[in-house]
């Protein structure tokens, strides 16, 4: 689904992401950890198609498609979606009326009719009950004010109502409290399926607990120093990041 | 109002001006310059009554005494107010008994400009006067409201039709020499709308005119005056636009409203003038208006709603005078600046009678290198016991090279009353529009939703139709300004 080729990529023209190569397929979740500063959040905006960072080189293809010549709606549409580690406040914009919006552009993308505000607000209930959020979000405006859990469960709350196939989730688990992790780890467990997939950026074990990966990933200084399965992610969590960065 | 009954309005697909075009027709049009002789001709060519010209003589003679304001936040080279010409017609050699008899490319001007006038769209329920440079062309629906009693048409008409009521309320509002602009627009004003609503009758449609400034270097002066009498209500819509010229034009309007007891009159502007170059700032429309209402009678109302997205440079209050007790003044605004625009707009709330109420609701947003400042008076008088006033005047930023800037004044003379006053600045983001993106969100929708939140206040006090054109017409404007 997703092929990241030797990706090179920054901002302003300092290099960030520094060769990074990535498979993942259909079905597959993938973890991807790191020291702090080492390009996660990076490589995610890459993937989402911030305007800010540029890809000098490399590839990225999605279901056979070049992500890179996409921008940010197109790949939204194409279904990407990205769980923000710092989701921004737009005061003055309903969030139910937000959330609607971006249904409806996949709707029309899709060639259906756009659903109405009262249709909407069924699909809308039933996603924010499974969430374990309370309606009154419905009303507030889209992220202004809102706690740091209360924006990262209104990040999932998009991508439970955007059904994208593939979904980075940046650090979605900080911020979040013990209850609220593991309400929105089961929520992310009922959106997965055969074919979509799910990228993991964590600085913690214990989201990896609820949500298994197939694959963990560590990023250091731009580049994937090492792969594995869920062991990695145990082995890191007792010793720390020193034994993979320094390895050569 | 259905579809292609508006307005401000679907033309506008791109972000050009779109209502850039002049028309060719024949035009009788003044020579350049202002004098007596000018104004005693204005006055001979309309045909007026003796009343008029001593009004206008009166209103020049103030004016030479006059000097251009200097207070306002804009800056401009100084206007050379010789080199204008006072009157422009199109062409006509007898009174037009029908719209067939007009010139056939002003009607398609008006087509242009999605201004239905002729008669198969007469049926829906708006009745328009379209004002042509300095003349008015067409007043649509004036037979219906007649039935009722209610006058709609050209003041120029008005004024031979009923004088006695022109001159019993002209000039009552906004005195010949209220200020520099308003006493240049008594003596050289050529046409506008008069309409007057006799008591208990609720104006069974919106009444609105259309403004447009063809020729260059002719200055539009119009003068709209409205009565509203005892236990009346109406609703009337103005839309302006002007052709683009490299050189910039002056209009210089006055309105005035009159209610009585128990009346209202609630009043909205869509404007979209030329406003320039949107790189050089070169050419578009000085907009220096003086619109002010007087609630005359016990308990009647007046209710100012104002879109204003035009114009290279804009001075305009439209004020409510409180007089009557229990009568209240609304003032809602919205006012965008983008390219070279300046914009010094806001409002004045006199209440003098008691328990008299003023709500100004006011959201400046300022794009590109443009300057948006608010101005607004709340003065409340020794009688005016348990007055009131809200006020709330927020600013947004797009880009960082726009400024806004709010200048609230508030006298009070009397210990009862309540004022309060809200002030807010926020910014539209290219994170914020980013986000929307990521979530399949187009641009264009997002600077939508962004842009009708914060204008959601005033948003809803306009006609619905004319609430979704101004919201196209100010994300049109702004989509290329975010960044
Ligand atoms: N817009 C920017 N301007 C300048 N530097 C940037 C910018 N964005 C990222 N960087 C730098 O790039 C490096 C990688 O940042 P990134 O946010 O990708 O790290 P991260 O791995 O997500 O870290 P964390 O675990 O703390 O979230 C950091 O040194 C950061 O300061
Ligand atoms: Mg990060």
């Amino acid at each position: 689904m997703l092929e990241i080729k030797d990706l090179h990529a920054g901002v302003d023209g300092t290099e960030i992401v520094k060769g990074i190569s990535l498979s993942v397929n259909k079905g597959e979740v993938h973890a991807i950890m790191g020291p702090n500063g080492s390009g996660k959040s990076t490589l995610a905006k890459i993937l989402s198609g911030h305007p800010a960072y540029e890809a000098t080189s490399g590839e990225i293809i999605f279901d056979g498609k070049n992500l890179l010549e996409m921008d940010a709606e197109e790949r939204s549409l194409a279904g990407v979606f990205m769980g923000f580690q710092y989701p921004v406040e737009v005061p003055g914009v309903n969030n139910a009326e937000f959330l609607r919006m971006a249904h409806n552009a996949r709707r029309v993308k899709a060639g259906e009719e756009e659903v109405d505000p009262l249709d909407f607000d069924e699909l809308l209930s039933e996603k924010m009950k499974m969430l374990g959020m309370e309606k009154k979000y419905k009303e507030r405006n889209l992220n202004d004010g809102f706690s740091g859990g209360e924006k990262k469960k209104n990040e999932i709350l998009q991508m439970a109502i955007l059904e994208p196939k593939l979904s980075l989730l940046d650090e979605t688990d900080s911020g979040l409290d013990i209850d609220a992790l593991r309400i929105v780890s089961e929520g992310v467990n009922k959106l997965r399926s055969e074919n979509n997939a799910l990228i993991l950026i964590t600085h913690y074990q214990r989201l990896l607990d609820y949500i298994k990966p197939d694959f963990v990933h560590v990023l250091s200084q731009g580049k994937i120093v090492k792969s594995g399965d869920k062991a990695l992610a145990i082995e890191l969590e007792s010793q720390g990041y020193d034994w993979v960065t320094t390895a050569d | 109002m259905s579809d292609e009954q508006n307005s401000v309005s679907d033309l506008l697909e791109d972000n050009q001006y779109k209502y850039g075009f002049t028309t060719d027709v024949e035009s009788e049009t003044f020579a350049k310059g202002l004098n007596e002789d000018v104004v005693r001709a204005i006055s001979k060519k309309k045909n007026e009554p003796e009343f008029m010209l001593n009004f206008r003589l009166k209103a020049f003679a103030k004016w030479k005494t006059m000097k251009e304001p200097a207070w306002p936040n804009v800056h401009y080279p100084s206007i050379d107010f010789q080199n204008i010409s006072y009157y422009s017609a199109p062409k006509k050699k007898k009174v037009l008994e029908s719209l067939d008899e007009v010139d056939p490319e002003v009607m398609r001007t008006f087509e242009k400009l999605g201004i239905p006038l002729d008669e198969q769209k007469k049926l829906a329920n708006v009745a328009v006067d379209a004002v042509f440079d300095s003349v008015s062309v067409a007043t649509t629906h004036k037979k219906k409201l007649m039935e009722q009693g209610i006058i709609f048409c050209p003041i120029s008409e008005a004024l031979q039709d009923y004088p006695e009521l022109v001159e019993e309320y002209l000039g009552t509002v906004v005195p010949v020499g209220d200020n520099y602009y308003a006493a240049l627009n008594s003596a050289v004003f050529t046409d506008g709308s008069f309409v007057y609503i006799p008591p208990d009758t609720i104006s069974p449609m919106e009444i609105s005119t259309y403004f447009r400034i063809n020729t260059e270097e002719t200055g539009q002066f119009e003068r709209t005056l409205i009565i509203c009498a005892e236990n009346s209500y109406v609703s009337y819509l103005e839309g302006c636009t002007a052709p683009q010229f490299d050189t910039n034009q002056l209009h210089a309007a006055v309105v005035e409203l009159v209610t009585m007891d128990n009346a209202e009159i609630k009043y909205s502007t869509v404007q979209n003038w030329y406003a320039g170059d949107k790189e050089t700032g070169k050419g578009g429309i000085y907009n220096f208006v003086t619109k002010r209402g007087k609630c005359a009678g016990d308990n009647s109302k007046i209710s100012w709603t104002q879109v204003e997205t035009g114009s290279a440079i804009t001075w305009k209050y439209p004020s409510c005078i409180l007089q009557g007790d229990n009568s209240s003044g609304e003032f809602y605004s919205v006012a965008l600046t983008n390219g070279h625009m300046q914009a010094d707009t806001g409002t004045k709330m006199i209440h003098i009678g008691k328990n008299t109420r003023s709500s100004i609701i006011s959201k400046g947003i300022s794009a590109d290198h443009s300057s948006n400042s608010y101005r607004g008076q709340v003065r409340i008088g020794k009688n005016a016991t348990n007055a009131r006033n809200y006020s709330q005047c927020d600013s947004m930023l797009v880009g960082d090279k726009s400024s806004a800037h709010t200048f609230p004044y508030i006298e009070t003379a009397n210990s009862s009353v309540q004022v309060e006053h809200e002030a807010a600045t926020s910014k539209i983001s290219e994170d914020q529009l980013f986000y929307f993106e990521s979530r399949g969100v187009s641009r264009e929708n997002a600077i939508e939703a962004v842009i009708s939140g914060f204008c959601k206040d005033v948003f809803k006090q306009l006609p619905m139709e004319f609430a979704v054109e101004a919201q196209k017409l100010l994300t049109l404007k702004l989509e290329d300004s975010v960044g």
